[in-house]
């Protein structure tokens, strides 16, 4: 034997909310675990409004997180707003914590682009509609903060899906290289599309793609924010305190259709997911904090109240977003826009004119 | 003022970039202590610092991904591509990213990276190595691509490239490598993107060109000049955004017009410069437009590479069939 690795998991809350032995610290202020609570609950009321506008065609096609709410807020809570994001199309719920609005969202996935311009951290980077495509763009960043000897962590959010991909490889392979701060977050919610996890890959966990990397990767129970959370902040810390990349799987199940494009009737049984609804992160966090007394029946009552006020606004918002001009198409093509693209969108502005 | 090769003008353009601007990094496979494999950063390690200088994984997608990420935070990153033959794994990156990502974030973020790769036949290297697919770059909104044909040109489009604020593609002949020598000014002075260079004039027929393929053009010129017929060779340098302007003016002036390039026929730039020629210029045209390109065929191996590549001898058959036609 010339090498042996290990894998840790982690998990403190039970489906049903009871603590599995000893919590973290950071679990003893309720405050703190309440207002995770209130982002796991405003993003569930955000996706579940987002379909209803795409199911009544006033929003395109759109990749809800229901049942992941935890791997998002418990990811983005562990961040500065220095650190840098990099998601992709599925952490709702870790763009809003980033301080993205609601209708910035609706935008984007409306199609108009001004919902690109997120407003939240100025160096994060968009979501990745390309899966994994984002991986070594995490690691250049990382390596820029390394480089200027700042404090700041590079984050990036992936599926399982993913780690099939060279490009996390790659990425993973240059960060355990020179010990960037990076940390990478597997959102392993065993599907992808309609591919399951045995077909994505043979390793027991994903956790364990780290090792191949040079670095600790370790797995955490994804429907419990509380593990998500502090399995991202022991991560973070490494990262941030030199001690290299990390690696977190969030194990946690998809609960909806791939996005509202997608059937997943089609290709994975109501029994399955009927049963995934009996561990996920809402109820369960909810059935903690209860259980401490920190949350009752009016804060629930108040907490639905003021997401459906404040999605209701932001929706608003997006419908009164009037069209924008078609030839703004080229205005962030180039820093500045060169003169034969120029005569293309006067040729636009002609065009439209005519039109 | 020194007289360089290409190669030793891209190294002085490098050593100038990362001397002037602390944000400028150069990234690739053996381009630290080896000094890169055709010698493009020799010494640069040495001086700037394995920080700066980075000897990466062998992995062209991460070269190009790392360098999408370092340019959003702010630093100037140079990746190398040894051979662009090694350049399609960077392509998801360039498309998707790269050139997008100022669009993609409506303004917030920026993408001042430029990625070098050698290309063009020539060199008798074995196979994947004699590359020209520059057209399938020139196709991407939002990307710049280049390439000198002269050491003067490469000193000065590459710190124009290295400054730019956008994602830059800069391609440098293998041929033209050591075989070119001119005198460089280490100045500092870039010379301007999106500008074609008209190295000669004349009045009969127009030559357009870039790459390795400039040299075939200018001693087609040359000969042709003996023989009473006077032609304007222009080195377009940038593809994209490319110089319309210099291209109908020139055409205006002549009426003729062969384009040359090393790359396959079909679906190459010079298809887009006749096309805008048909569009733009067609009155002026005394005679078709006609391309001399490599044939539609997989680049061949070392043996038969010189039948592919555009020779004087073609080029100058080519202007004299259209300045015998009207």
């Amino acid at each position: 034997m010339i090498a042996e690795f290990q894998v840790r998991r982690r998990a403190y809350l039970a489906p049903d909310g009871s603590a599995i032995g000893r919590l973290p610290d950071f679990a003893a202020d309720l405050a703190a675990l309440a207002a995770l609570y209130r982002a796991m609950v405003l993003t569930r009321a955000f996706d579940l409004k987002a379909v209803s506008l795409q199911r009544t065609g006033r929003l395109g096609t759109y990749a809800v997180s229901l049942g992941q709410e935890a791997v998002s807020i418990g990811v983005a809570s562990a961040m500065r707003p220095e650190d840098v994001l990099l998601p992709s199309y599925r952490d709702n719920g870790a763009l809003l914590w980033r301080g993205v609005r609601m209708e910035e969202i609706l935008l984007y996935w409306g199609g108009d682009e001004r919902g690109s311009r997120f407003s939240g951290p100025a160096h994060d980077f968009p979501l990745c509609v390309p899966v994994g495509s984002q991986a070594p763009h995490a690691a250049g960043v990382a390596y820029a903060m390394k480089l200027r000897r700042e404090p700041r962590i590079a984050v990036c959010l992936l599926g399982d899906g993913a780690t099939s991909k060279g490009d996390l490889y790659e990425a993973m392979n240059f960060a355990g290289v020179h010990k960037l701060p990076v940390v990478f977050v597997i959102n392993n919610n065993q599907w992808a599309i309609s591919v399951p996890l045995r077909l994505q890959t043979a390793c027991a966990t994903l956790a364990e793609k780290a090792i191949a990397a040079g670095f600790p990767g370790e797995q955490v129970d994804g429907n419990d924010a509380i593990a998500v959370r502090e399995g991202l902040d022991e991560a973070i810390a490494a990262a941030r305190g030199g001690r290299g990349p990390r690696l977190v799987e969030a194990v946690t199940y998809r609960l909806g259709d791939h996005t509202t494009a997608d059937d997943a009737a089609r290709y994975r049984p109501a029994e399955e997911v009927q049963a995934h609804w009996k561990e996920e992160p809402i109820a369960r966090l909810r059935a903690f904090l209860v259980a401490q007394k920190a949350w009752g029946k009016a804060e629930e009552e108040a907490l639905s109240r003021d997401c459906q006020e404040r999605i209701d606004a932001a929706i608003q918002r997006y419908l009164a977003t009037p069209p924008r001009a078609p030839q703004s198409m080229f205005d962030h093509l180039y820093a500045e826009l060169p003169e034969v693209y120029a005569a293309q969108r006067r040729e636009l502005e002609e065009g439209a004119a005519d039109a | 003022m020194p007289d360089l090769t290409l190669v030793e003008a891209v190294n002085l353009a490098l050593a100038r970039a990362l001397q002037e601007d602390e944000r400028v990094v150069v990234l690739g496979e053996d381009v630290g202590v080896n000094g890169g494999v055709f010698r493009a950063t020799a010494g640069l390690q040495e001086r700037f610092g394995a920080e700066r200088v980075i000897d990466t994984p062998l992995a062209e997608l991460l070269i190009s991904g790392l360098a999408v990420g370092m340019a959003a935070q702010g630093l100037r990153p140079v990746g190398e591509i040894q051979f662009m033959g090694f350049i399609y794994p960077c392509i998801d990156q360039l498309v998707n990213h790269a050139s997008r990502l100022r669009n993609r974030t409506q303004g917030r973020l920026g993408c001042p990276m430029v990625l070098r790769a050698p290309c063009g036949a020539g060199i008798r290297a074995p196979e994947h190595h004699s590359e020209s697919t520059e057209a399938m770059l020139a196709h991407i909104p939002g990307l710049r691509v280049v390439v000198p044909s002269s050491p003067e040109r490469a000193y000065g489009l590459l710190l124009a490239a290295i400054r730019d604020p956008d994602p830059v593609v800069f391609l440098e002949p293998t041929r033209l490598y050591r075989s070119a020598r001119g005198e460089v000014a280490d100045n500092g002075e870039a010379l301007p993107l999106d500008v074609a260079f008209v190295l000669r004039e004349g009045k009969d027929v127009t030559l357009i060109g870039w790459g390795a393929a400039v040299r075939e053009m200018l001693a087609a010129a040359e000969e042709l000049s003996g023989e009473g017929i006077s032609a304007e060779a222009i080195d377009l340098a940038t593809l994209k955004p490319y110089d319309e302007r210099t291209v109908l003016a020139s055409v205006a002036k002549t009426g003729r017009c062969v384009i040359v390039h090393e790359a396959a026929r079909t679906g190459g730039f010079g298809a887009e410069i006749a096309a805008l020629i048909a569009e733009r210029g067609l009155t002026s045209l005394l005679a078709p437009i006609v391309r001399v390109t490599g044939y539609d065929t997989v680049i061949p191996l070392p043996r038969l590479e010189r039948h592919y590549m555009p020779s004087q001898a073609r080029i100058a058959a080519a202007a004299r069939r259209v300045c015998r036609f009207a």
